[in-house]
Order: structure tokens, then C-alpha cells, then sequence
């Protein structure tokens, strides 16, 4: 008799699994699953878009592309919504992980500039609506790199011997291989092997004077003055003056390195097999309406693809050639492209060769 | 003895559905490619990484033999308290576990940093400044100050459980202090102090927050090595199988002989010898 209860209760369990995990996949039309970075939106306005069209939004975050894309690539996970960087959208398009978006529902794209349209990683704008942009440059301590520094507004300055120790770098090989290979003169995008194995062999140059390869630590460490020299995006710069008050840009100061560096755009995609495309669309033209883009952006200090959007943040934003650099400073940037899977895979060979030398 | 069996039945399923069935995916995916074919590629590819191997099962191997030696006196110092001192003393140890992993971690990057707490100490008392932050010593400080309590508590337990005759009748036979020691209680806490190794070894040798945390992501331990498979540039979930493959096996390798080791030592036990 026991026995037969607990076969039936584990029968049940079984049941309760399976009843879950189909109710879960047939989701009605009135939720989306919306899966994004952490701290990259403003709370407020997923009320909002509730309140707005009665759609209920499930918020995930993730903390970086490739676990997105790796928790995608694992299956079993359902998103409607997901935010992946320029190359990680070509290379979503090209392995067929991306819906095209119909661009009738979403009649606010017009507000998107002409310059972020069409681009490389999206050549037709079929899959991708902008969602926030940003620079990469060079943050500094002014109280410890000497203001005469000659390496200042270079790359050099992060391989510059006077500051052992002091000196942060990314920790992920694409945008630290990148970094020295800018260095070089070369593209972020070049597919020739002793082009990036030469960038390595820089890095390992690089690391005894490199105190740590982090990312969000970048803030704390440069704040706290830890450390006084930081690959950093455009927008963190901007903040931690904020943060750090009156007088801070007499203290940290910041430069787009003059050998060129990377523009990154991180764009609203909607990921194949949505089970609710129409309310995706319905959040990405939300979010493209220039009020709540504004609110958006002002939040996450980042840059914005739309001026009418742009008009509405605070003047000290707005006006910032550091988080809007003007034409001409815009041509020295480079976005990432998807590059080849053999060329990913020499990446993570060199980068634990440089972590292991 | 039927309703014990059935009992059991709940666990086994569990067990079924996520150690049987997700380590036969790992078995799958490892010996084979992207395409689903059988390869053996895998492994192979895999000497490129030995260095990373090497450096994991160094740290790991210090740090479990700091944990030994900090953790066997204090285990003995333990056993020899009254109630109430075992009480407190076990409060003590367990009450740092409580908190989260992660959090207790951090912390300790608060206190090794550059400006941080030690040396905001040094320079208070004028000793030279110490660099730690960022080297595998801070990993390895991390890492003992972590598994510490999985190394005492084991010990602990075997201690504890010692008749206190055997050591008395020891003492009636005419054994120094140190005699009883070697030759009654050590011989004895071995079970808990293979345990302790165990415990402590298994999860060090596969870290990789501490060393991302304290370690300034300058050296990459195979922990790192299997997250970059999955969360890398190339998404090779064939080869992360492979090598969490080849981490197991050596970790079963390991507890086989340490259990030898324990069982060896049961058959020569006190009061044959």
C-alpha cells in the first residue's frame, strides 16, 4: 500500500513538472518575457508599459552577452525580448536565433537616427532596434598620472611602465584584444592570426604592469582610487563624476585614445521562437517613444539613438561631448563585428595563454 | 524494512532526473563535436590547457594543506573544551557560514586592497605596506578563510568521538603525552581528517569566483577555464563537457585513494599495534 502511495506521489510530481513546464510554454497573449542586462532600465517604466497596453512583463537580467546568448543556445528558456551588443546580434542573425521584427508595429522606429540605421551588424534592419550607445575610452587619476604625460589621449598610456600597478584592464579577450590591437593601428575586426596573436603577445607584455583584469570593478577601483588607469565606457566616466562631485573632473580625467576606439550599440532583438512577437513589439516601440527613451536613458547614463529623445535629457547630458561625441570625433570609433568561429576560438586560446603567462 | 525502501523512492527519482541524467549529457557531450558526431578531439585540445590544470591543483593542494595544519590544532584544541567551550567555539566557526559566499569573499578584497584595511593598519603602526591583493596569495587566503570550516568540523567529530578510556588505558600502559598522541588519537581521526581533505580539496580545485574576486582575474583556474567555454567568445559546450569530464574522474581518483589511505589505516588500527 505504501508503495503504491509513493509511486503515486511521485507520479504527481512528475505531473506537476510536466503541467508547468507547458503552461509555462504556451503563455498567453497578454505577458512577455523580456530578458536584459542588470541595471539597464529604468524600473518605472515597466509599470508603465503594463498599465499601457495590459501586457505583463517577467524581467530577467543577465549579467553579460555571452551568458545571455549561452542561456539561449541551452534552450529550455523562453524570451520575447532580449538586448545582445552589435556583434552578438550579426552573430545571432547568421545562426538563425533572431525574429524579424515587423516594423509596421513599431511606428516609433522613426524617431531613430538616420546614422544608427542599417548598421554593419544589421545591414538591412531586419532584426534589431537601438537601445543604447556608448564610447569606449581611457579614464585617468590626475592626481597621479602627470599632467604633461605624453602618452595621454594613447593607448600607450595603459602600457606606460611609470604606472606598474596601477593600470586596469578589461577582462574579456574581445574587448582587451581589441584594445591592443587599436594600439597597433589595426582594426577591432581583422581576421589575420599574427595580427591578434601579435595584440596578445602586447597583452603579455602589458600584464606585470597590470594590477587587474576586471569589468563593473572598474567603478569602485578608480573611485576608491585602488587604481588609477582604466579602459572605461564613455557613460561610467560621466557617472562616477557624478558620484564623486564638484570638482571631479579636476580629479579624473578621461580621453578617447587618438589611435581610434570602439562604439558599441546594444539593440532590442526578438529571439526565433517568441510566443509573443506582437507584444515584443508592442515593448520596443515603448521603449523607442522619445519620452520614455529619455527617462530610459537618463537612468542608465548611456547614450541614446534618437535626438528627440536626446532634447529631453538634463543639460549637463544632453551636451556632454563625451557621451555624444560631434561628427567629426565619430570617425575614429569602430564598432565589433561578428568575427569567424575560428577567430573566436584563437581569442580564447590567447586570452588564457595571457591569463596563464 | 519495505516502507524504509519506498522511502527512498522520492530521493532516487530526484537523483535520476538530475545526477543520472544531466552526467550522461556531460558523458555525451564530451565525446562528441558541434555536429554531434564522436570525437575524441576534445581531450586532445585540452593539453593546450595543462598549465591552467597545474596552476589549479597547486593552489588547491596549498591551501587544502594550510586548512590541514590551521585546522587539525584547532579541531584538538576543540575536542578538549568543555560543553559550553565546544558550544561557543562551534558557534564561532559556523556563524561566518551563515552569511553568503560571495559577500564573504568581497570582503576580504576590502580588507587585502591596496588602500584597504590591513594596510590602513601597516601604515598606522609604520610597517611597510604588503601587496596581496591580486596574487594567487590572496586567492589561496581566500580560499582558507572559505573552506577552513569544512576542514575542522570533520576532525572535530572523529576527535569527539574517542573513547576517552582508550586514551586513559594508554596512559596505564605507560605512554608519554606525546606516545598517546601518535599512537591513539592521531591513528584514529584519520576517517575525519581524509573527510576534511576531501571536503576541502574538491571545492578548491574548482573555484573560480574567489580567484575572479581576489585574484584580479590574472590567473585562470579550471573553474574559469569551464565557465569560458560556455560564457567565452566561442560558445563550446563540448568542450566545457570534456573538461568537467576529465575534473571529475581526477576527483574520483583522489577520493579513492584517500579512502584507501583511510582504509589502510583501519586495518592496523590502535589496538593491534
Amino acid at each position: 500500500m505504501k508503495k503504491i502511495i509513493y509511486a503515486a506521489s511521485c507520479l504527481l510530481l512528475i505531473a506537476a513538472m510536466l503541467i508547468c513546464a507547458s503552461s509555462c510554454g504556451t503563455k498567453s497573449n497578454d505577458v512577455i518575457n523580456v530578458f536584459n542586462w542588470g541595471e539597464y532600465i529604468d524600473s518605472s517604466l515597466i509599470p508603465e508599459f503594463e498599465k499601457e497596453t495590459g501586457i505583463h512583463v517577467n524581467y530577467s537580467t543577465a549579467p553579460t552577452c555571452e551568458e545571455m546568448y549561452a542561456k539561449i543556445r541551452n534552450g529550455g528558456v523562453n524570451y520575447d525580448i532580449v538586448v545582445p551588443s552589435d556583434y552578438m546580434v550579426s552573430r545571432m542573425i547568421e545562426e538563425g536565433m533572431l525574429e524579424k521584427i515587423d516594423f509596421d508595429n513599431v511606428p516609433n522606429f522613426k524617431y531613430v537616427d538616420e546614422s544608427f540605421r542599417n548598421p554593419e551588424y544589421d545591414p538591412e534592419n531586419e532584426y534589431s532596434v537601438p537601445y543604447q550607445w556608448g564610447t569606449v575610452g581611457v579614464v585617468y587619476n590626475k592626481d597621479i598620472v602627470d599632467e604633461n604625460e605624453s602618452d595621454i589621449g594613447s593607448w600607450d598610456l595603459l602600457w606606460n611602465q611609470k604606472y606598474s600597478k596601477q593600470i586596469l584592464m578589461f577582462d574579456n579577450s574581445r574587448d582587451a584584444i581589441g584594445i591592443a590591437l587599436k594600439k597597433m593601428g589595426k582594426s577591432y575586426n581583422v581576421t589575420s592570426e599574427d595580427d591578434i596573436r601579435a595584440a596578445a603577445q602586447l597583452l603579455i607584455d602589458e600584464k606585470p604592469l597590470v594590477q587587474a583584469y576586471v569589468q563593473d570593478q572598474i567603478f569602485d577601483k578608480i573611485e576608491g582610487e585602488e587604481a588609477a588607469i582604466a579602459p572605461c565606457y564613455a557613460g561610467d566616466y560621466f557617472l562616477m563624476c557624478e558620484e564623486l562631485g564638484e570638482g571631479s573632473e579636476e580629479k579624473l580625467g578621461f580621453f578617447t585614445p587618438e589611435e581610434g576606439s570602439n562604439l558599441y550599440v546594444d539593440a532590442m532583438c526578438i529571439p526565433a521562437g517568441s510566443q509573443n512577437k506582437e507584444g515584443a513589439e508592442k515593448f520596443i516601440n515603448f521603449i523607442c517613444d522619445p519620452k520614455n527613451m529619455a527617462v530610459n536613458t537618463e537612468y542608465i547614463y548611456y547614450s541614446t539613438a534618437e535626438s528627440a529623445a536626446r532634447d529631453l535629457l538634463p543639460d549637463g547630458m544632453k551636451h556632454s561631448s563625451v557621451m555624444y561625441p560631434s561628427g567629426n570625433e565619430l570617425n575614429q570609433f569602430e564598432t565589433f563585428t561578428n568575427l569567424p568561429v575560428n577567430c573566436r576560438r584563437l581569442y580564447d586560446k590567447l586570452w588564457i595563454k595571457i591569463m596563464s603567462a | 524494512m519495505k516502507t524504509t525502501k519506498a522511502a527512498a523512492y522520492p530521493y532516487v527519482l530526484w537523483l535520476i532526473l538530475f545526477t543520472a541524467i544531466p552526467m550522461l549529457i556531460v558523458f555525451y557531450y564530451a565525446f562528441t563535436n558541434e555536429a554531434g558526431s564522436f570525437t575524441l578531439m576534445n581531450f586532445k585540445d585540452m593539453a593546450d590547457y595543462s598549465i591552467v590544470f597545474f596552476n589549479s591543483f597547486r593552489l588547491a593542494i596549498i591551501s587544502t594543506l594550510i586548512c590541514l595544519v590551521l585546522g587539525y590544532p584547532m579541531a584538538y584544541a576543540m575536542s578538549k573544551l568543555g560543553r559550553r567551550g565546544r558550544t561557543a567555539a562551534m558557534i564561532m566557526i559556523m556563524v561566518p557560514m551563515w552569511m553568503n559566499f560571495l559577500l564573504r569573499t568581497y570582503a576580504w578584497l576590502t580588507i587585502l586592497e591596496n588602500n584597504g584595511l590591513l594596510n590602513a593598519f601597516l601604515s598606522a603602526v609604520h610597517m611597510p605596506e604588503l601587496h596581496i591583493i591580486n596574487t594567487p596569495a590572496a586567492v589561496g587566503i581566500g580560499m582558507v578563510y572559505n573552506y577552513l570550516p569544512f576542514m575542522i568540523l570533520p576532525i572535530y567529530n572523529s576527535l569527539e568521538a574517542i573513547d576517552n578510556s582508550l586514551i586513559e588505558a594508554a596512559r596505564d600502559m605507560g605512554c608519554s603525552s606525546s606516545q598517546v598522541f601518535t599512537k591513539v588519537v592521531l591513528p584514529l581521526s584519520i576517517p575525519g581528517t581524509v573527510s576534511g581533505i576531501i571536503m576541502v580539496f574538491i571545492p578548491a580545485v574548482s573555484t573560480f569566483v574567489i580567484s575572479k574576486i581576489l585574484g584580479g582575474g590574472a590567473s585562470i583556474l579550471i573553474g574559469d577555464l569551464i565557465e569560458m567555454q560556455f560564457l567565452g567568445g566561442t560558445y563550446d559546450a563540448n568542450m566545457g563537457a570534456a573538461i568537467s569530464l576529465v575534473m571529475m574522474v581526477i576527483i574520483t581518483l583522489f577520493t579513492m585513494i584517500t579512502n584507501k589511505i583511510d582504509k589502510d589505516n583501519d586495518e592496523g588500527s590502535v589496538l593491534m599495534s
